[in-house]
């Protein structure tokens, strides 16, 4: 949230419903090495909704990827830490995204060719609920059921907003982009096993991502219940907080209300 | 002027290639987007069975699931028709490919004006413009089934993306067995002092036999042959432009951004030199046979020959 206000950029509602998920894949679920981020062995992790990259970051720093001062540099020019997630630049990440749903089709690609290589590893890849509007991400979503990549975990961030999103009742009453039960319809529907967890609930988190039933013939997609915005009273379920930057009162504000203290 | 002798078509040169290369390049995967009948990547299907993912009829993924499987350090080739690789997975090309710089080729099939029967949803004329203003990509286009096969083998080996176009008819025959294809250098087929014709692609039969009957009506024409539009041999265009003093470009693609703007861009810094464009005009194409096609839109030989002459004859009295 520090370098979102600091670089006057970026978003946060995203990362803030995604985070406890990333917290859980990188320092538990996922079989990684921070110190050695291209081992080939390692899961791959791609972030499909990719402006939510400053979690990404912030998750990666806190787990020895990079020197967690460098969340400073975040959107500045010649860092690694573009606004949206560049493997080019940054090493550990698995693919570049930003261009919502394409991330998707790279990660299928990524589980089908570790089965075509026998690669034990597995594939990650969050996918946002506004993004799985994208064709792609159904395209992508039918051929990974069709050639049965049970290595291919889709985290599914249903955080029940969009950037605009659709109209409600009233002009900022903004309807999410599906219904509660419908994106585990979908899923289902293309021959996913669904998994549905409370994404906040940090030991759910664990035990559902710990314990997903890999190797079993199908691909799965974990739908995770999140609000967007979470942890911070006035940015939970507010559209507008997708893309805006904090003030310095409301910086401080959302730190004391996340324990961080407003100074440092 | 003798007609130059039929060969395989590019499309089947491509799948015939591919399964030599398969050969001995394990790493070499084919995906394709519901095509293969037509784009011949049923020929390494047959072949390589196991290499070969059907992807479905759903572009954008194809593009996509390519470049992951890039990661892991295969080499995939995507097959479709050009109009669909380029125009539809656009963004994944752009994104997920070139900006990632990942070892993917795309074959666009069907490329050009010689996909009749078809249409203007199929006939793509804005390919090579399109390509080559992604940076990163390296654009192909062989002129004959001889040397799309050792283009394919070159990019197969060249790490990094690659666009290379390909065509659906036979093709007649230029090169043999001494020719040796090299990524982004263009070759001179026919040389001449009066005005030197650049094309690419199956066009260059077309230009070949049209350089030779304008030989018959007293016009020596270099013809210079570009089957990598970028990286662009721009010494070989400045040397044939120097040697001539008027450079003719012509291609089955638009004139707008396609070799002739490759060649345009390159001699108005370089090496400033009278340049004009055939190819298809700025309009979109229609249903028929090929050849009638190729007569409408000014590609056949003929065509090209009788163009040339006019320029060629216009100019006389101007600078140049």
């Amino acid at each position: 949230m520090r370098a979102i206000a600091h670089a006057k950029g970026g978003h946060l509602g995203g990362p803030l419903s995604a985070i406890e998920l990333l917290t859980a894949l990188y320092f538990s679920v996922m079989n990684v090495r921070p110190e050695e981020p291209m081992w080939p062995d390692r899961d791959r992790f791609i972030l499909s909704k990719g402006h939510s990259s400053i979690g990404l970051y912030a998750v990666m720093a806190l787990r020895g990827y990079f020197p967690v001062e460098e969340l400073m540099t975040f959107d500045a020019i010649d860092s690694r830490l573009q606004g949206h997630p560049d493997m080019l630049k940054l090493d550990g990440l698995d693919m570049s995204t930003g261009s919502l749903g394409l991330g998707f089709s790279a990660a299928v690609g990524v589980a089908l060719g570790a089965k075509h290589l026998n690669r034990g590893f597995t594939t990650w890849v969050m996918v946002g609920d506004g993004e799985c509007n994208e064709g792609c991400v159904w395209e992508g979503a039918h051929v990974a059921s069709r050639y049965n990549l049970d290595n291919l975990v889709a985290v599914i961030d249903h955080n029940k907003l969009q950037q605009f999103g659709w109209r409600g009742t009233t002009l900022v009453d903004r309807m999410g982009p599906y219904e509660d039960s419908e994106l585990a319809a979908r899923w289902s529907a293309f021959g996913w096993q669904v998994v549905e967890v409370d994404g906040h609930d940090l030991p759910a988190v664990l035990q559902v991502l710990g314990n997903l039933p890999l190797g079993q013939g199908k691909p799965i997609a974990v739908i995770a219940h999140t609000v967007k915005g979470k942890g911070v009273s006035f940015m939970e379920g507010d559209f507008t907080w997708h893309s805006r930057v904090p003030t310095a009162a409301e910086l401080s504000n959302a730190l004391v209300e996340l324990g961080e203290g407003a100074t440092r | 002027m003798t007609p130059l002798p039929m060969g395989m078509s590019l499309r089947e040169a491509f799948g015939v290639a591919l399964v030599e290369i398969g050969e001995r390049e394990p790493r070499l995967v084919v995906l394709d987007g519901d095509l293969g009948s037509s784009t011949r990547a049923d020929i390494f299907e047959a072949a390589h069975p196991e290499r070969f993912y059907q992807m479905g009829i759903a572009e954008q993924n194809l593009v996509g699931a390519a470049a992951g499987m890039a990661t892991l350090g295969l080499i995939p080739y995507v097959s479709t028709f050009a109009c669909f690789a380029v125009a539809r997975a656009l963004d994944s090309i752009r994104v997920l490919v070139a900006q990632t710089n990942l070892n993917v080729k795309i074959a666009g099939g069907y490329a050009g004006l010689l996909a009749g029967m078809t249409g203007k949803t199929h006939l793509m004329f804005n390919d090579i413009a399109v390509m080559r203003s992604l940076a990163g990509v390296a654009v192909v286009s062989p002129a004959d089934a001889f040397e799309t096969r050792r283009a394919l083998e070159v990019i197969t080996d060249h790490v990094g993306p690659v666009y290379i176009r390909l065509s659906r008819p036979e093709t007649p025959i230029i090169f043999g067995d001494s020719y040796e294809f090299v990524l982004g250098k263009a070759v001179v087929i026919r040389d001449g002092t009066d005005v030197t014709l650049i094309s690419t692609g199956t066009q260059t039969a077309r230009a070949l036999e049209a350089s030779e009957l304008l030989a018959e009506r007293g016009i020596k024409v270099l013809l210079l042959h570009v089957p990598t539009i970028k990286p662009l041999d721009e010494d070989a265009i400045v040397a044939a432009a120097a040697r001539t003093g008027h450079v003719i470009t012509v291609e089955d693609h638009s004139v707008i951004g396609g070799l002739g703007g490759a060649v345009a861009e390159s001699l108005s810094t370089r090496h400033p030199t009278r340049v004009d464009r055939l190819g298809i005009q700025d309009i979109y194409g229609e249903s028929g046979p090929d050849d009638a096609l190729l007569e409408k839109y000014g590609l056949s030989t003929e065509r090209v020959a009788s163009a040339v002459h006019e320029l060629v004859t216009a100019r006389e009295g101007r600078p140049h």
